[in-house]
C-alpha cells in the first residue's frame, strides 16, 4: 500500500481529532521543554560536583629535619608502592611559606623567626573514593588504634578527613538526587504521553473495530496511527526546541558570562541536545501510538 | 438494473481469473457448513449446542430465534470474531479453525457483513466509507472511482455521496453499510439483524436490497427476529432456540419459481399494506 494513502489518512485523523491531538502535542512539548532544561542542569551540577571532588587530597608531612635524600626516598615510595595515586605534588618548606605569605599570614611566621612548616607531598587520588586507601598504605593503622608511618622520615599523613567526608557525602547526595529526579521525570513524562495517546486512541476504538471487521490488516490500520504519532511528536518537539532556543539566547547566554556553573564545559552542546530531544519526542510518540493501538486491534 | 448486471459480469470475470480450485467443499459444494458446532462461553453460558446446517451457494437464508438463541454467536463465528469450542465450520471449502490470526483480515475480505448498528466510520462521508473497504484490499484509485458510485447507485444513495453518517437516516445508514459490504462483490453476505433498528417500511427497503444482491448470485444469510418479515420473504428459515436448530424449512414449499425483483417488491409491499 502506498505511503501517500497512509499519510493522507494520518492528516485526516489529525484534523478530525484536533483536540486529543493537541493534548498529545502539548504533553510532548512540555515534557521536551522540561527535559531540555533539566539535562544541561544535571550535567552542570555533576560537573561542578566532580570539580569539588577533584579537591580531595592527602597531605604527607615530612619530619622538619628531613634531608633531600629522605624526600627523594619518600617520593619514590609514594610513586611506586602506594596504590591509587593520581597526582603527586611536592611542596617544599619555602614554597609553603611563600603560599602562606601570599595568603596574608606572613606576619605570624616573621614573629617565629624560623620556618616551622614541613616539606609536604600533596597526593591526589585517581578516584576521590580511594583517599582512605592511600592513607592506610602510608600510615597503616596499628593494632592499638593509632597510626604508624611506613617511613621514619614521614611525620604524619592527613587526608583532611572532615573536609573529605563532607565533600564526598555532599556530591553523592547531589548525584543521587539528580539521578532520582531524572528517573522520576522521564517516567512521569512517558506515562503522561502514553496516557494521552491512549486517550485519543480510545476515542477512536470503534473506528479501529470497524476497520478490522471490513478486513483491514493490523498494519494497514496501524501505519496511519504511527505516522500521526510521528507528526504529533515532531510538531511538539520542534515547538519545544524553538522555545528552548529562545530561552537559551534570551536568558542563559547572558548569564553564562557571569556564572561559571552555567558555562561549565561538561554541558552537552546545544545542537546535539536538540537533535536528541527531537528524536526522542518523535520516537516516543510514534512508538506510543503504535503500541497503545495493540489493545484495540484485538477484535 | 444495470449495476446488477455489471456485478454479475464482474463476478464471472473474477471466477474465470481464479484458476486454481480451492479444496473441494466438504458437503456437496456448500458455501457454509456447520458440523456439530458448539460454543461455550467462559462464563459457562452456552451459545451454540451441536448446531449442524449447510447453506448452498446462491441461497437466501434467514436465521431466526429469540434473543440469546445463538443467532449472533453464529454470525460471530462466521466472521471469525470468536472461535467455536467444538465442531467444525467450513466456509467455501475452508476450515475456519485452520485460518491463522494473521490471515483473518484476508478471510474477512471475502465476506460482506452488515450489522444492526451499521458500524460506519463516523468521520468519513458515505463515499469514503464505501471506498475504505476497497482501500483495505489495496484497490487502486481508478477501481474506487469506478466501483463506488456504481454500488451507491445500486443502493439508492447517489444523492448522499458526501453526507456523513450522522446526517443520514437509519435506513440510509444501513444502505451505506450494505453498499460497503457488497462493494468487493463477496460470494457471501452476512447480515446480523440488519433491520433491528429500522421501522417496517424502511426494513422492506433493506430486505429488497438484500434480495437484489442475492439475485446476482451472492449467498445471503440474515439473522433476524422480525418474524413478519421472514414470513413475507418466503425464503429458507433456520430457527435456533437455546443454541440448537429447531426448524430448518426449505423454501421449496413456498417458492415455485424465481421471482423478479419487481414481483418480489410488489408482493412485499402488497402484504405490508
Amino acid at each position: 500500500m502506498s505511503f501517500g494513502f497512509f499519510f493522507r489518512e494520518a492528516v485526516r485523523a489529525l484534523k478530525r481529532n484536533a483536540v486529543p491531538s493537541f493534548a498529545a502535542m502539548a504533553t510532548i512539548l512540555v515534557t521536551v521543554l522540561i527535559l531540555g532544561v533539566f539535562i544541561p542542569m544535571v550535567q552542570a551540577t555533576t560537573g561542578a560536583a566532580n570539580e569539588v571532588r577533584g579537591k580531595v587530597i592527602a597531605d604527607v608531612y615530612m619530619q622538619t629535619n628531613a634531608k633531600q635524600a629522605d624526600i627523594d626516598r619518600v617520593q619514590k615510595l609514594i610513586e611506586t608502592q602506594v596504590p591509587h595515586v593520581g597526582k603527586v605534588q611536592f611542596v617544599s618548606k619555602k614554597q609553603a611559606l611563600a603560599a602562606e605569605r601570599e595568603a596574608g599570614r606572613g606576619d605570624y611566621y616573621d614573629l617565629l623567626g624560623s620556618n616551622p612548616l614541613p616539606d609536604t607531598f600533596r597526593i591526589t587520588p585517581d578516584n576521590p573514593d580511594n583517599i582512605a586507601l592511600i592513607r592506610d598504605a602510608l600510615a597503616p593503622r596499628s593494632p592499638s588504634g593509632g597510626r604508624s608511618v611506613v617511613d621514619p622520615a614521614i611525620d604524619e599523613v592527613r587526608n583532611r578527613e572532615e573536609d573529605t567526608a563532607k565533600i564526598l557525602s555532599v556530591t553523592r547526595v547531589v548525584k543521587l538526587t539528580m539521578a532520582l529526579l531524572a528517573i522520576l521525570l522521564v517516567t512521569a513524562s512517558l506515562l503522561l504521553i502514553a496516557n494521552t495517546i491512549r486517550l485519543s486512541l480510545y476515542a477512536r476504538r470503534r473506528e479501529v473495530e470497524v476497520m478490522k471487521l471490513v478486513g483491514a490488516t493490523d498494519w494497514f490500520i496501524r501505519w496511519p496511527f504511527v505516522l500521526e504519532g510521528v507528526m504529533v511528536g515532531a510538531i511538539g518537539g520542534v515547538l519545544a526546541v524553538l522555545l528552548l532556543g529562545v530561552i537559551k539566547v534570551a536568558v542563559v547566554d547572558p548569564l553564562a558570562a557571569d556564572f561559571a556553573l552555567i558555562a561549565a564545559p561538561e554541558t552537552m552542546n546545544f545542537p546535539l541536545l536538540i537533535a536528541l530531544l527531537l528524536f526522542a519526542s518523535i520516537a516516543v510518540s510514534a512508538l506510543g501510538s503504535g503500541i497503545s493501538l495493540r489493545r484495540f486491534l484485538r477484535v | 438494473m444495470a449495476a446488477t448486471e455489471r456485478h454479475v459480469r464482474r463476478r464471472a470475470a473474477r471466477a474465470a481469473a481464479s484458476v486454481p480450485a480451492p479444496t473441494p467443499p466438504a458437503r456437496d459444494g456448500a458455501i457454509i457448513d456447520f458440523r456439530g458446532v458448539t460454543k461455550r462461553y467462559d462464563s459457562g453460558d452456552i451459545g451454540l449446542d451441536g448446531v449442524s446446517f449447510a447453506v448452498q451457494p446462491g441461497e437466501f437464508v434467514f436465521l431466526v430465534g429469540a434473543s440469546g438463541s445463538g443467532k449472533s454467536t453464529t454470525m460471530r463465528l462466521l466472521i471469525k470474531e470468536s472461535e467455536p469450542t467444538g465442531g467444525e465450520i467450513t466456509v467455501a471449502g475452508r476450515d475456519l479453525s485452520a485460518i491463522s490470526r494473521r490471515r483473518v483480515p484476508y478471510y474477512r475480505r471475502n465476506l460482506g457483513v452488515v450489522f444492526q448498528d451499521y458500524k460506519l466510520l463516523p468521520n468519513r462521508t458515505v463515499y469514503e466509507n464505501v471506498a475504505y473497504a476497497l482501500q483495505v484490499t489495496g484497490g487502486t484509485r481508478r477501481e474506487i472511482r469506478e466501483k463506488v458510485p456504481d454500488i451507491l447507485r445500486l443502493t439508492g444513495l447517489s444523492l448522499k455521496l458526501h453526507s456523513y453518517p450522522d446526517q443520514l437516516s437509519g435506513g440510509e445508514q444501513q444502505r451505506v453499510s450494505v453498499a460497503r459490504a457488497f462493494v468487493n462483490h463477496p460470494p457471501l453476505l452476512l447480515a446480523d439483524e440488519p433491520t433491528g433498528n429500522l421501522d417496517p417500511e424502511t426494513s422492506i427497503g433493506i430486505m429488497q436490497l438484500l434480495y437484489r444482491i442475492n439475485r446476482t448470485g451472492t449467498t445471503v444469510v440474515v439473522a433476524t427476529h422480525d418474524v413478519d418479515m421472514v414470513d413475507r420473504m418466503r425464503r429458507r428459515v433456520i430457527e435456533l432456540s437455546g443454541g440448537r436448530v429447531i426448524r430448518d424449512e426449505r423454501a421449496g414449499g413456498y417458492r415455485q419459481r424465481e421471482e423478479t425483483t419487481q414481483e418480489f417488491r410488489a408482493r412485499l409491499w402488497g402484504e405490508f399494506e
